[in-house]
């Protein structure tokens, strides 16, 4: 044991620790997001349902019908996708000529309407989901206790955001994309699909809202309301870091999600609001945003 | 159906209800004033006064929302920190420091404005949907505030506010002078509203929300109309929280989370963006909604979702939007 600016290391690290998680949530989601506004030009505020919905799709798998943890991990987000691509296709497709505010207003409608399905049939206590046996347990690194399931959270979303990051910005795929956002008039000249490709990266987004949300289950509790006081902090997160770049959101996501857990070691009252306030001084300072480029 | 244009076009704005080049023969805002004072003079009779000044109250809240969204085209989703904060500041200041009713009101509404100003200078640093993301965020900066703050009383709130004398006199106890009371600061808010809208600021104000980079090429400093505008609303949106805080004698958590911003902008959707009385009728509706539907629980929730999900790709204009247009007068 030893101290680090009178703080002992266990409980500085084991802060930090819980920031990375937390930072790991905040960029998985604001990258959904970031990907979802780049081509349908819609804030997707019902991505914090969708990632409750990934948590209780795992939950009802387990309980339903028995299949585990990392099954969980595949059909949940598969499921909660198929569900995003049934909203795009019968909602969201007739607001893309409007303002982008409807489609923040449309999206909130879901997240009371998904919400408070949930809230009706399970309350609003948390369920518990149990950690996978094969991730129970922990090692000592000796300056601090790791859980496993902690350090798998933290590898699998910084894998998931940097092949996200790799797929857009580095393959042909991802070029299509690119374009798409810049120009889809002229992208479908040249015979691409685009409202294909514009359903499924909704789907996408939707997806890796859900997966998120499955890896959330066993830290947090399944909650009804676990994703609403989330996406909060996460459009803040993309605020501060603006939506223009892949890469910045996984950067701001993680970056953040640290500070926030220092700021729990040093002056723990302000833990909650430390991202916000950081929003106001990049408001301030650069109202564009950290990685953002001026409309 | 046309598919998803980029960033390229330039976002169709909020729509608005009428041309403005109606108003030479406009008759109808005048008319439908008188009824609805009419109204609130008779509603008493017949419908529980609790209900009619909560409400009253939250019908000045959607006034002062729709004053930034239907007329700058700023869609705020933070305006629970207004309401709330000045519920809390009225509430505290009648009960801990003794203030008469009207001076509660005063500090409340001063409370709305002073937020108004600060957050209002930081969110018009960004425009469309970031503007909604960042009210949205200082709002819930705010609640953590009030959760832990020491006055606020946390989860219990501030109860048994005293409703007091009104200038010394008039005992607010007594349900017909509270009620009296509440239509007639309702009725100045909504006065107020209605002259800077039809103001040459408010004009200005149309003119940004239609094209803001043309409003700025013919010499409009854009940025200070949108920030007196944003503090205007959060100040009303004070004076109807504060308002609540003696009516209903208690300021909660629930006023300064962020399902009371979206229930405002619900009540403001469904009544007409952009309308004059639509935010009052659509106020009534959501909390008559609320009252009756009470005892379905949860429910009530998934119904204000269905509905904002119908508003949204149906009735746009909302309820005095349509009736507008059907009409083909100004409302």
């Amino acid at each position: 044991m030893f101290e680090i600016f009178g703080i002992p290391s266990a409980a500085l690290f084991g802060q930090l620790l819980i920031g990375l998680i937390n930072g790991s949530f905040y960029a998985l989601l604001s990258l959904g997001l970031a990907v979802i506004f780049g081509m349908l030009n819609v804030i997707n505020f019902a991505h914090c349902a969708q990632y409750m919905m990934g948590a209780f799709a795992a939950f009802l798998l387990l309980n339903l019908t028995g299949l585990g943890y990392w099954t969980a991990l595949i059909v949940a987000p598969i499921l909660v996708g198929i569900f995003g691509i049934i909203i795009e296709r019968s909602l969201l497709q007739w607001l893309y000529k409007l303002d982008h505010l409807y489609g923040l207003l449309l999206t909130f409608g879901l997240v009371l309407i998904i919400e408070g399905i949930a809230r009706n049939y399970y309350g609003s206590a948390g369920l518990p989901y149990t950690v996978p046996e094969s991730l129970q347990g922990g090692r000592n690194l000796g300056f601090m206790f790791l859980p496993n399931y902690r350090a798998w959270v933290i590898a699998a979303s910084l894998g998931v955001c940097l092949a996200t990051w790799f797929v857009i910005e580095r393959t042909k795929l991802g070029s299509y994309l690119r374009a798409a956002t810049e120009n889809p008039t002229l992208v479908r000249a040249f015979g691409i699909n685009v409202p294909l490709m514009i359903t499924l990266t909704y789907g996408f987004g939707v997806a890796l809202a859900a997966f998120a949300g499955v890896m959330a289950a066993p830290i947090y509790n399944v909650s009804p309301q676990m994703g609403s006081s989330l996406i909060i902090v996460v459009f803040a997160v993309v605020v501060i870091g603006g939506m223009g770049s892949i890469l910045g959101a996984i950067v701001t996501g993680f970056g953040l999600g640290i500070i926030e857990g220092l700021t729990k070691v040093f002056f723990p009252e302000a833990s909650n609001t430390v991202i916000f306030v950081i929003m106001a001084i990049v408001l301030l300072v650069r109202p564009a945003g950290l990685f953002g480029r001026r409309a | 159906m046309e598919q998803p244009v980029g960033a390229a076009q330039a976002p169709a704005a909020i729509e608005a209800p009428l041309a403005s080049s109606m108003s030479s023969r406009n008759w109808s805002e005048p008319l439908a004033f008188v009824i609805m004072v009419a109204v609130l003079a008779v509603a008493p009779l017949y419908i529980y006064p609790m209900f009619l000044m909560q409400a009253l109250c939250f019908a000045l809240f959607a006034c002062a929302f729709n004053l930034l969204i239907g007329y700058g085209g700023l869609l705020s989703f933070g305006h629970a920190l207004y309401f709330g904060w000045a519920s809390y500041l009225a509430a505290h200041s009648a009960k801990v420091w003794g203030f008469p009713p009207e001076l509660a009101i005063l500090t409340g509404t001063l409370t709305g404005a002073g937020f108004g100003i600060i957050a209002g200078s930081l969110a018009i640093r960004r425009q469309g949907i970031y503007f909604a993301m960042i009210t949205l965020a200082l709002a819930q900066m705010m609640f953590f505030f009030a959760l832990q703050m020491k006055f606020t009383g946390g989860e219990d709130g501030i109860q048994g506010v005293p409703r007091g004398k009104l200038f010394g006199i008039i005992d607010l106890a007594d349900q017909g002078n509270m009620y009296v009371t509440v239509v007639m600061i309702f009725l100045a808010g909504f006065l107020l509203i209605h002259r800077i809208i039809h103001s040459p600021f408010g004009e200005v104000l149309k003119a940004i929300r239609e094209n803001e980079p043309r409003a700025i090429s013919l010499g409009y400093k854009t940025d200070r109309y949108k920030l007196l505008a944003f503090v205007l609303s959060a100040t009303l949106a004070g004076l109807a929280g504060s308002t609540k805080a003696i009516v209903l004698q208690i300021a909660s958590l629930t006023d300064v989370d962020w399902p009371m911003s979206g229930e405002v902008v619900l009540m403001a959707l469904v009544g007409g963006l952009g309308t004059v009385f639509g935010p009052v009728v659509g106020a009534f509706v959501i909390v008559a909604m609320q009252n009756y539907l009470a005892q379905v629980g949860q429910w009530v929730t998934v119904i204000q979702g269905v509905i904002f999900v119908l508003c949204v790709l149906l009735f746009r204009r909302g309820v005095i939007g349509e009736l507008a247009a059907y009409l083909r007068i100004r409302l």
